[in-house]
């Protein structure tokens, strides 16, 4: 692996066997091979924020895309990591858990920092994957009802039942990015 | 109780939320040795066969592949109760069992590898059905178990655990009895409890004989205890306990995937990682057992139980570890649920062949009360008697006693429970929906609603022992020293709680030490509900004992007497004199404190859970939706307001209530095949199926310990079930006899299809 400096390289990107992604708003210039330092063409992206890179916030319970843990952003979208293949990710814009707090002062999100004071979450396993995909809902939806944060959920396996509390948090995160907003 | 503590009771952020939030909590999968390898199992395509010849050359020539080990190449470390379960055995007893494993580089090498090793099976008949099992001519399981009965296996809460509850006169009972009712339920749907994390472990062996392991686990130091005794007590086992993922109980056990990883490091040297597939996780690891039971019940008028007497069947499935215990631990529940003078309840351990059953919350009560509530109903309903009211009639009282799980006769000195139960059906509504035995609340078109009610507690808040050291520093921190790991309750930020309560000092300036068996003292675990009073007298009392040292250190120089002494904020001060104070730092830079705690187990004390809930049943579809769920307890004291709200909701999942909806593990009769051994065919509740929920919980002070608090967590799930079957019958004027109600059993209680209903495994 090497990051290539700002630089994204969109062409011929398979031909030269090399995948540029940005994640966490890094550019990353991945080789594809069958070495361990490299993105085999089977490696999903899950595997690939993991293994190869290192990103271990992103977590893999079932790996057939059934319950929404491995959830990250691909340009701003809810994706399920385990059903994507890194060599299908050109280009892409991925966020993981690890590159929402703001990078330059630390600062959580607005969700994370609600998590925390909701305790919305038990053994906290499939929290990382819940809170992308709230984030997605919020930057679509600023003010989502409890019934739209149930829909953008609806993926999502909780064994602990944290469910009442992540919709309390998430709808304190919401009021929140309105009043940051407001307060401006 | 409002200003009562500065922390206990207080909404606190969890220590860990940071971690958790942020992505940087580290799950044992998370985690890499360098050097290691990556370790897989061969498993069994057949449900009951011997193996004749495994030839393993063609793996082993696959390059990055460092090890393959079969049942010749290992030595004879057994596990079960008593210890009769090979780690690998020439004979495979269910489809799932270990029949090789592998250590390679790779995941992707030790799995190719998998497939090159060739086994010559002779294959012979299996049986799935615990009834079956017992008939003479059945498929034998194992030569040390004629009958395939593992009652009473080697006794596991000592020399007098309770094996059956046979007490009083049951003849004379039936005799006095104004009403009797007999029948058979069965609770064998054998739901997986399913954390999202799977079982795994890393172990790195180094000779001649010692072992590290890093457990994602919910009982770091008895796996270090359960390993000795499987290894043949000559391996020095060391376990690190990472934060874990769900365990819900199941996690209290995972020796086999533990000892597979030991074995591969033993044979490589090298660190090995073995983490169980979701498919692995559901079809090959263990599961709740299962429950059937014939009984008959006497009843009088006034409620008064005069009389029980029954055959209780556990279907263990391949093996038991843990299932003499949780029948042990049922059978006191059942004395805590209804009181009784006589009793005749006879359990049978019976092997099958499926996937063994282990530990999951509930611990044998919960199995045990879903079918022995319905029978309880059945003579209720000949009374007219609102359950509600039989529940609070025959719940233990302070002063009523019960056997415990060691065979001693216990007297409880709890607290009554009638308050809470009182409080909880008035938010239910529970005197308005109540409309008497098989009557739905309301109709509407196609719709019935109907509603149900069960309780559960156990006696083992208190169980067993518990050890901790709590240190200070000069700095004014301190340290915690407990093996517990986090695996959700928020127990480990909780203790940190309680010791900064005792020493007045921020929950900031304590950590808590990692859950290492060689730094900490013993621990048996949290589970049970005993984490708030067990392992929570333990750590009260060595940060009290801290603090005792503290103020010797500190009499002589703020020339007082000990006990005149106090202590805020990392600062001693006289206590009628709070000007004259020093730093803790005045103890010397060059010093820490260190004081230690120990809790004994006491039986006396008893928790309760009681659940509402009030169901809809569609009586076109068959489908049964849960609308609204209450609990109701008494904890005494509450320590972390929003841990305690996530771990009563926690009454839905992890085989709690949807158990007795929806959730099943099915197995094909033909092949042993589990069918639905993945996340999208294994049912689990939504987001968008949230029942409407309330918790109601009082705070009656326990004689317990200085927060007089006790636990509830795991007996959330419990009481659910049999509330769930009882509120369909009533919706729909007939019983189920079978859990989960899912929409065919419905439909043919309804009469309205005529199929052969299938069962769960």
């Amino acid at each position: 692996m090497a990051v290539s400096n700002g630089r994204l390289v969109r062409k011929k990107d398979l031909e030269t066997k090399r995948i540029n992604l940005i994640i966490n708003g890094q550019p990353y210039d991945l080789e594809v091979g069958s070495g361990s330092h490299q993105v085999d063409p089977a490696h999903t992206l899950a595997h690939t924020l993991r293994e190869t890179l290192g990103l271990i916030g992103t977590k893999v319970s079932c790996d057939m895309g059934a319950c929404a843990s491995c959830t990250v952003l691909m340009d701003g979208k809810a994706v399920l990591s385990c059903m994507i293949l890194t060599v299908e990710c050109q280009g892409k814009e991925i966020t993981t858990i690890e590159g929402l707090r703001d990078p330059k002062t630390g600062r959580l999100d607005p969700l994370q920092q609600a998590f925390i004071d909701h305790t919305a979450f038990q053994c906290g396993f499939c929290t990382p994957g819940i809170i992308m995909s709230a984030k997605a809902l919020l930057s679509e939806n600023p003010s989502p009802t409890e019934e739209e944060i149930k829909e953008a959920l609806s993926g999502h396996f909780c064994r602990c039942i944290s469910h009442y509390q992540v919709i309390k948090a998430i709808l304190g995160a919401s009021e929140k990015v309105r009043g940051d907003r407001d307060g401006r | 109780m409002a200003g009562k503590y500065r922390f206990i009771g207080k909404a606190t952020p969890r220590k860990d939320a940071m971690d958790i939030v942020t992505g940087r909590a580290r799950f044992l999968n998370d985690l890499r040795l360098p050097d290691m390898l990556y370790g897989k199992v061969l498993r069994s395509p057949y449900p009951h066969a011997i193996i004749k010849k495994i030839d393993k050359r063609k793996a082993e020539r696959l390059r990055g592949v460092k090890a393959i080990l079969t049942c010749e190449d290992v030595p004879d470390w057994k596990g079960g109760t008593p210890r009769f379960a090979r780690v690998l055995d020439r004979k495979v007893r269910f489809t799932g069992d270990a029949v090789a494993l592998i250590a390679a580089e790779s995941e992707e090498i030790a799995r190719e590898a998998i497939g090159l090793i060739d086994v010559e099976y002779e294959v012979l008949p299996a049986v799935f059905d615990v009834e079956e099992a017992l008939k003479p001519g059945a498929p034998q399981l194992y030569d040390e178990f004629p009958g395939n009965v593992v009652t009473p296996g080697t006794p596991f809460f000592g020399p007098e655990c309770l094996k059956e509850l046979i007490m009083g006169d049951v003849e004379k009972g039936f005799a006095e009895a104004d009403v009797v009712a007999e029948g058979t339920f069965s609770f064998e749907n054998i739901p997986n409890p399913l954390p999202p994390e799977a079982p795994g472990v890393i172990a790195l062996w180094e000779e001649p004989n010692r072992v590290t392991l890093w457990v994602s686990n919910q009982f770091p130091y008895m796996d270090k205890i359960t390993l000795f005794h499987v290894f043949g007590r000559e391996v020095e086992v060391r376990t690190i306990g990472l934060p874990c993922g769900g365990s819900y109980g199941s996690k209290l056990m995972s020796w086999q995937i533990q000892s597979y990883a030991v074995l591969l490091s033993r044979a490589t040297g090298k660190p090995v990682k073995m983490v169980m597939t979701k498919e692995e996780h559901l079809a090959a690891f263990t599961l709740r057992p299962g429950s059937r039971m014939h009984a008959k019940v006497g009843l009088k008028k006034d409620g008064t139980v005069t009389a029980v007497s029954g055959k209780w069947f556990i279907d263990t499935g391949y093996y038991s570890m843990t299932t003499q215990a949780q029948v042990a631990v049922a059978l006191g529940e059942v004395q805590i649920m209804v009181r009784c003078p006589n009793w005749d309840l006879r359990p049978v351990i019976v092997c099958t062949n499926r996937n063994a059953s282990g530990i999951v919350r509930g611990f044998g009560g919960q199995e045990l009360k879903c079918t022995l509530v319905p029978i309880l109903s059945l003579a209720m309903t000949k009374l007219d008697m609102d359950p509600f009211e039989f529940f609070k009639k025959n719940y233990i009282k302070p002063g009523d006693g019960y056997f415990w799980r060691d065979g001693n006769w216990y007297t409880c000195r709890g607290v009554d429970f009638t308050k809470a139960m009182d409080k909880g059906a008035e938010v239910f509504g529970w005197k308005e929906k109540w409309k008497g035995w098989l009557r739905p609340t309301a109709v509407n078109g196609t719709k019935r609603i109907g509603v149900g009610v069960g309780v559960h507690g156990n006696a083992d808040i208190g169980e067993d022992a518990s050890e901790a050291y709590v240190r200070l520093h000069p700095d004014g921190t301190a340290m915690l020293f407990s093996c517990v790991t986090e695996h959700g309750t928020g127990q480990r930020s909780n203790y940190v709680k309680m010791v900064a309560e005792v020493l007045q000092l921020p929950m900031e300036r304590i950590s808590g030490a990692p859950s290492d068996s060689l730094v900490n003292p013993y621990e048996f675990g949290p589970a049970g509900s005993r984490g708030t009073y067990a392992i929570g007298s333990a750590v009260i009392r060595a940060a009290e004992d801290a603090k005792r040292r503290l103020f010797e250190i500190f009499a002589p120089k703020l020339k007082v007497k000990p006990e005149d002494l106090e202590t805020e904020d990392g600062e001693v001060f006289v206590r009628d004199n709070p000007e004259k104070r020093l730093p803790w730092k005045a103890m010397g830079v060059d010093r820490t404190i260190t004081g230690y705690g120990r809790f004994d187990p006491d039986y006396t004390l008893t928790n309760c859970m009681m659940t509402f809930v009030e169901v809809e049943v569609d009586t076109e579809t068959g489908k049964v939706t849960l609308l609204k769920a209450v609990n109701a307890t008494d904890v005494g004291q509450i320590i972390d307001p929003q841990g305690l709200e996530g771990q009563l909701n926690g009454c839905l999942g992890s085989a709690g209530i949807d158990s007795a909806i929806f959730e099943e593990t099915i197995i094909d009769r033909y092949t042993g095949h589990m069918l639905n051994s993945n996340m999208i065919d294994y049912k689990w509740r939504t987001f968008l199926e949230l029942p409407q929920i309330e918790n109601v919980v009082l705070e009656t002070p326990f004689p317990s310990h200085r927060f007089h608090a006790v636990g509830v967590g795991e007996i959330a799930t419990s009481p659910g079930p049999s509330a769930v079957l009882m509120a369909v019958a009533n919706a729909i004027g007939t019983w189920l006899h079978e859990y989960p109600v899912t929409p065919e059993r419905v439909l043919k209680a309804l009469g309205k299809v005529m199929s052969k209903v299938r069962k769960g495994a």
